[in-house]
């Protein structure tokens, strides 16, 4: 076992932000040829807020919710509906026109993304005196059909004047760079870091574990598992705004199920109950979905067409993959532990031949 | 409305109700027996929808129902085998997500052989044909769907209820580890119960698909949820109930369209959940079980 | 024992019906401050249903139950019970008060279980801290926010000392489940002192212990009782403990209360000889 004191772990950390902040700097000198991958990179941190969201839910407290795309849609919709510029929306609810006391109303989006948590969280906070009670198992169905519920409300004619219905709203206010929705990403997964760190982190812990033993430790199963979920749907509402000023256009069917289950194969794939492994995941499937498209091109070897290449095999393979971690690697990536400096240190020493030497002449690993 | 137009409306609702009810069956025994959310039934369901079609391509419908729902008990069983049975001794949300993962695969899996857009379901001659009862009249479909699932849920019942490998079912589902325990072969109770399921399932899917003309990667999965919902507010775990519920949600969802709601009418199966769980979370025949400390 | 005072628990005319089952029936006791007192009785008596109920886990079907004199539980036959109720229809109470476990703990009880319930893939540290998130002060944000790092920082001292005091110090980044048996009661114990309990309810807490770590646990309840200034009511089948470290002794069997006393008195008794025998002999 290598341990690394403190003042390496701070150099190594600050050198990390500092490469990446000088790599985002560098895209963004032109960020036209670089688009691409800033658009990938900005989606992997959007995700990775909402994984990390659900594992704080899942992971942690050992809830299973699916209702993620809901949420989303909620912070999505409450940031689309008030950045949308006044002088555009005409133009954007051209069928039915827009409810006359919304008509004026523009906020800073910082205030949007921060209201969109809020009315996630207070749907959620309703949602869960509900169904906070259920079995695991209906919980999970309940959250999936919660989401369902709220995307078609979204999408009914009713709301015609408040979410133009099924057409959706465009010309939602965008990120000019890459730092604002890195920044914000970092911020929210900093925060859920904490809270998992603190003392009502590890009552969510003891509920995931036992719940009957965390009870008769004095912890209320439904006060930590409706917070619980109000702080999941807090930032997966939140990460929903992100999305909508991400994409820049946004209809009801954006937040179908398979967004949850999108994100779920992040969570699992990460390994639940890992903040960092959700994050990590996040940018390597996100990434991947993007780099495997070719998997979805007619591909031509030696003049021979490849049939088994052509539009839908990257998703074959994406939910493979969901399926060969669920049975085969249970853990995920991370397992349920934490990035760290001396994980890194460890996992580079196992493979230097050096570090073998050593370890054979009887060094200092315990 | 007419009184006629009401009466055309229930069959409408009992015949999707029927289709509904054969789903939620396979629902109710496997949750009965291992506690598990199958969400993968609804994708079953859609694969047997494919399988009719090109089954008829090629077949008489004589020869071609029979395949189809000898291949849907199949692929049901090997589901088991392959994405359940290997976590038997794992934490319950990992068979959960196995499901879902399974379900999200048959999507994808159906996307990328058949493409996203719907194809017609094959026609059934002699289903199709128009027949006129009084005042109303339909498709001989509609009017046998709902008489094929009472004949089937009698079935089952004699079934569960005399037969040996029906008692272990039941001996399953009143308690898993007992049952083990007095030498019950866990496994072969298991493959059966999806088999059961999955039969069902390509009955209704049959009966469903005849009924509404396309099919396409993702026409299981809305289905499928209504239908737990409906082995929800039977009673999960009784066959009979799922029978009512998915009688009641058919009638309901056909209602809430006939009323000019149809946007809401998916909401309106999860407000029937909800408003379920929270009031008679046994459902209407469900028996109460409560964990032992 | 009594010396006039009241009792620090007492269970009145308490029973517990599972479906067609009558686990425990009309059963009453008391427990007095500073006392040892033990539940015995042969398996499936009812004396883990005893617990149950009297923790919170279950709500009994008929009976009541006072904590330092105030009414903490009490229930009667409602809705379909009253047709299948089989208990006593003399003894019916009248009030229902229901409370759930985490309210029992933070009147002051606290248990283990029969079965070691552990957060099982937590350090065993966690594992008391936990049990100390129901005294924190500060609030969720502030404790989420870590401004509470005064609070924060007390609290792994506490834990810290506790487990240094019950000899589990060195144990204490060791995850749960990974640690021998006798270890894992002992750390259960400590968990459960680690709510800052006036009662502590044992379940069987030499179950699985090999004999050396059974007569060091008789030292130990006693030295945690006067340590913790603790009432302790204990489910035991390990009667050279029980003979030597309780006050006094209630025996269940059937549900039924058939006998209660001192150890001696216990001992003697023609009623629970014949229970102990008959099991005995349906099991030989
Ligand atoms: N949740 C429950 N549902 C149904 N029956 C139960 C339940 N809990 C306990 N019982 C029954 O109540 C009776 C008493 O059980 P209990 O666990 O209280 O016995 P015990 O005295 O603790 O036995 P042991 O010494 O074996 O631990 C048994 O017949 C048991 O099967
Ligand atoms: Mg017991």
């Amino acid at each position: 076992m290598i341990r690394l004191n403190s003042k390496t772990k701070l150099i190594l950390t600050v050198a990390a932000l500092g490469l990446t902040m000088l790599w985002f700097y560098h895209l963004e000198q032109n960020p036209r040829a670089n688009g691409y991958l800033i658009k990938i990179l900005e989606r992997s941190a959007i995700y990775a807020v909402v994984a990390v969201a659900m594992n704080l839910m899942n992971g942690f407290t050992g809830l299973f919710s699916l209702g993620q795309a809901g949420f989303m849609a909620i912070g999505a919709y409450t940031v689309g509906i008030l950045t949308i510029p006044v002088e555009a929306r005409p133009n954007v609810y051209y069928i039915s026109g827009v409810a006359p006391w919304l008509e004026k109303i523009e906020i800073h989006y910082l205030a949007a993304l921060f209201l969109g948590g809020l009315i996630a969280a207070v749907f959620a906070a309703l949602i869960g005196v509900l169904i906070l009670k259920l079995r695991s198992d209906y919980l999970a169905i309940a959250t999936l059909g919660f989401a369902e519920i709220i995307r078609s409300v979204i999408a009914s004619p009713q709301m015609d004047t408040i979410t133009n219905g099924s057409y959706g709203l465009k010309k939602i206010l965008r990120f000019e760079t890459i730092y604002t929705p890195f920044i914000l990403s970092a911020v929210c997964i900093f925060m859920m870091v904490l809270i998992l760190r603190s003392s009502y982190g590890r009552a969510f812990l003891a509920i995931r574990e036992d719940e009957v033993a965390a009870e008769a430790m004095g912890i209320n199963l439904f006060t930590h598992k409706e917070l619980s979920f109000v702080i999941s749907s807090f930032f997966t509402g939140v990460a929903g705004g992100l999305l909508a000023m991400f994409m820049g256009s946004i209809d009801s069917g954006t937040f179908r199920v398979t967004l949850t289950y999108d994100i779920l194969l992040i969570v699992v794939l990460g390994g639940m109950g890992s903040v960092s492994g959700s994050v990590i995941a996040a940018f390597l499937v996100t990434g991947g979905r993007e780099y495997l498209r070719f998997f979805d091109e007619p591909l031509k070897i030696a003049g021979v067409q490849i049939s088994l290449f052509r539009p839908g095999f990257r998703m074959v393979i994406f939910s493979a993959l969901l399926m060969i971690v669920v049975l085969f690697y249970r853990k995920g990536i991370m397992g349920d532990t934490e990035f760290s400096w001396d994980g890194i240190a460890n996992f580079i020493y196992r493979f230097l031949p050096t570090g073998k030497a050593r370890r054979g002449n009887g060094g200092r690993d315990e | 409305m007419s009184l006629e137009t009401v009466l055309q409306h229930v069959l409408a609702g009992i015949s999707l109700g029927g289709a509904y009810a054969l789903i939620a069956i396979g629902y109710t025994m496997v949750y009965g027996v291992l506690r598990l959310i199958n969400f993968a039934h609804g994708e079953i369901f859609m694969i047997a929808g494919y399988l009719m079609i090109f089954s008829m391509a090629s077949m008489p419908w004589q020869i071609a129902i029979p395949v189809v729902l000898i291949g849907t008990t199949l692929l049901g069983v090997f589901i088991e085998r392959f994405a359940y049975s290997p976590l038997r001794s794992a934490p319950r949300m990992s068979i959960m997500i196995s499901a879902i993962g399974v379900s999200y695969l048959l999507q994808n899996l159906a996307t990328y052989l058949f493409t996203a857009l719907p194809r017609g379901y094959p026609v059934i001659p002699f289903l199709k044909k128009v027949f006129q009862i009084g005042t109303i009249s339909s498709s001989l479909v509609t009017f046998i769907t709902p008489v094929i699932t009472v004949v089937l849920v009698i079935l089952l019942v004699q079934l569960i209820t005399h037969t040996k490998i029906g008692m272990a079912m039941r001996a399953v589902s009143k308690d898993f580890e007992t049952a083990t325990l007095m030498g019950i072969q866990l496994n072969s109770v298991i493959s059966a119960t999806f088999a059961i399921g999955s039969f069902l399932a390509g009955v209704g899917s049959i009966l469903y698909f005849t009924d509404r003309m396309s099919v396409n990667p993702f026409s299981g999965a809305l289905p499928g949820l209504k239908c737990f919902v409906a082995a929800v507010l039977g009673g999960i775990g009784s066959i009979p109930g799922a029978m009512i519920g998915g009688f009641i949600l058919g009638l309901g969802e056909t209602f809430m369209v006939a009323l000019g709601f149809s946007t809401f009418s998916d909401a309106f199966t999860f407000v029937i959940l909800v408003l379920m769980l929270l009031f008679k979370p046994t459902g209407l025949f469900g028996e109460m079980e409560a964990e032992k400390v | 024992m009594n010396n006039g005072k009241p009792p620090v628990l007492r269970v009145e005319n308490c029973t517990m019906q599972f479906g067609g089952v009558v686990a425990v029936d009309n059963f009453s006791m008391e427990v007095y401050k500073d006392e040892i007192v033990a539940l015995i009785g042969p398996n499936g008596a009812g004396k883990t249903t005893a617990f149950n109920f009297i923790t919170g886990v279950y709500e009994p079907t008929n009976g009541r139950v006072f904590f330092e004199g105030s009414l903490m539980v009490a229930n009667r036959p409602q809705g379909k019970m009253k047709r299948f109720y089989q208990g006593d229809a003399n003894a019916i109470c009248s009030d229902v008060v229901r409370k759930t476990p985490d309210q029992i703990t933070k009147l002051g009880l606290a248990r283990t279980f029969q079965n070691i319930r552990l957060f099982k893939g937590l350090t065993v540290f966690d594992n008391v801290l936990a049990a100390m998130h129901m005294h924190l002060n500060s609030n969720f944000f502030m404790a989420a926010l870590k401004l509470n790092r005064g609070e924060e920082k007390r609290m792994r001292e506490e834990a810290a000392a506790l487990l240094a005091m019950q000899g589990l110090y060195h144990v204490k980044d060791k995850i749960a489940s990974s640690l021998p048996y006798g270890q894992q009661r002992r750390i259960e114990i400590a968990r459960a002192l680690a709510t800052k309990p006036r009662f502590l309810l044992l379940d069987e807490p030499a179950a699985g212990m090999n004999p050396q770590e059974t007569d060091e646990l008789a030292a130990f309840i006693k030295k945690t009782k006067e340590d913790f200034n603790l009432t302790v009511f204990l489910i035991e089948h390990h009667m050279t403990l029980v003979m030597d470290i309780s006050d006094r002794i209630y025996v269940l069997d059937f549900g039924r209360k058939i006998a209660e006393g001192t150890p001696a008195e216990i001992q003697e008794n023609e009623h629970v000889i014949a229970a102990y025998l008959g099991v005995e002999d349906a099991e030989s």
